[in-house]
């Protein structure tokens, strides 16, 4: 019962999804509308979900005085400071909600990626050796593609732009196509598992 | 230029370099803007999701229209909560099978058409050889049909099917290396970015302290 009604309940959810792209009747592409707002609250509902779990796991580790816990209590600060200025004195601009995302969020999530300039080109120097005619195909092309993205790629050959553009239109765009092709595949063959049965892990548990 | 400005400016150099300090190594400065980068993005988007998700979808649904069918959902929602109880998991389980059981239904008519139809029909492109678009094009058409063929594996990848198969894994990793190396590019424009951030707070606090 606990395990066979949810079954039910995500193949009916699933088959009337995909009737409505199939039957062009207005009264039941409205209900199908109605019921994806539905999904949105759900997942809405689901997220406090994820900031429980923040608090219940940070929390334990404040509590038992674990490794780093002084940083657990700014971590619930700032999480708790967001909401009450979000509720209190709401999000639009100029408000202080609006001022901690322009000027604490967005410079420590960019300066985060923008790490990654140098942890990627690393990591890649450590791992990527040059052994086979496959590996040297990618090495290259990444070189290629990015100095002929700077203007020394033009510096040292005029016509670099253009035969990077080459790549991009036509060997990497087939590779793309390839990958986005097998991918929705893949992703269509799971999902029809999903909605008859076959793959369950989704509801966890036992 | 008032205080303010400069005030939350020098915040967010201060936050900046305190993410940048851990190109020396993990020092207690990264891990103050790590967890704090953490908490406030949690804030940010549970305050996000309420005024977007639960004010419009559900409280002035059912306060102001009436429309009560709107608590469906919200209970729905509810129910995943009971994820936190071992003895009350279960419930959760509804909510979740409703969910994905949307989600799929949305995506597959959907990858379907956006991601294999129209890539298939944008690949028919006219094979001739008066000139060198022609060329290209059926470069392309077996690009796509041999990385295809790369991940056919209902049959074994021997004679022509292992050559059309070999074929695709070098048009794949020319696809990979022109996504390393744009993926680089786009890391490294960000870096400037912040590095243009910086050099800006400098002229600001330069110009408010001596006024050039």
């Amino acid at each position: 019962m606990r395990r066979e009604v949810p079954i039910v309940i995500c193949f009916l959810a699933g088959f009337f999804f995909i009737s409505d792209f199939f039957i062009p009747e207005p009264h039941w592409t409205q209900i199908a509308h109605r019921v994806n707002q539905w999904a949105i609250i759900v997942i809405a509902f689901a997220y406090v979900l994820g900031v429980g779990n923040i608090v219940r796991v940070n929390s334990q580790v404040i509590k038992r005085k674990e490794r780093d816990w002084g940083y657990k209590i700014l971590l619930l600060s700032g999480l708790v400071l967001m909401i009450i200025l979000g509720i209190g004195f709401g999000i639009k601009e100029g408000t202080t909600f609006n001022w901690i995302f322009m000027n604490a969020m967005y410079p420590m999530q960019a300066t985060m990626f923008s790490l990654l300039a140098f942890y990627i080109a690393s990591a890649a120097f450590r791992a990527f050796r040059i052994r086979t005619w496959e590996a040297a195909l990618l090495g290259v092309t990444a070189v290629l593609v990015m100095i002929g993205r700077v203007p020394v790629g033009e510096f040292l050959w005029r016509p670099f732009p253009d035969f990077i553009e080459w790549i991009m239109n036509v060997p990497q765009l087939a590779a793309k196509r390839a990958i986005m092709i097998g991918a929705a595949l893949g992703a269509i063959s799971t999902g029809l598992k999903v909605l008859v049965g076959l793959e369950r892990t989704y509801m966890g548990g036992e | 230029m008032d205080l303010g400005t400069i005030i939350w400016n020098t915040v967010a150099l201060f936050l900046t370099l305190c993410i940048f300090s851990f190109l020396y190594k993990d020092n207690p400065f990264y891990k103050f803007a790590e967890h704090l980068v953490v908490g406030v993005s949690a804030g940010y988007f549970a305050i996000i999701l309420y005024f977007n998700g639960f004010i419009p979808k559900v409280w002035e649904p059912v306060t102001q229209k009436g429309e009560w069918w709107y608590l469906l959902p919200t209970i729905l929602g509810m129910m995943t909560w009971a994820r936190f109880s071992k003895k009350w998991s279960w419930i959760s389980r509804f909510a979740i099978a409703f969910y994905m059981g949307i989600a799929v239904g949305v995506a597959i008519p959907l990858e379907m058409q956006q991601r294999v139809i129209k890539q298939l029909h944008a690949t028919m492109l006219p094979v001739h050889f008066t000139n060198i678009q022609g060329v290209w094009n059926l470069l392309i058409m077996l690009g796509v049909l041999c990385g295809l063929i790369y991940f056919f594996f209902s049959m074994g990848h021997k004679g022509v099917v292992g050559g059309a198969a070999r074929l695709g894994i070098w048009i794949l990793m020319i696809g990979f290396g022109a996504g390393f190396g744009l993926t680089v590019m786009g890391r490294i424009s960000l870096l400037a970015d912040r590095i243009t951030e910086i050099h800006n707070w400098y002229l600001m606090v330069t110009k408010a302290l001596w006024g050039f």
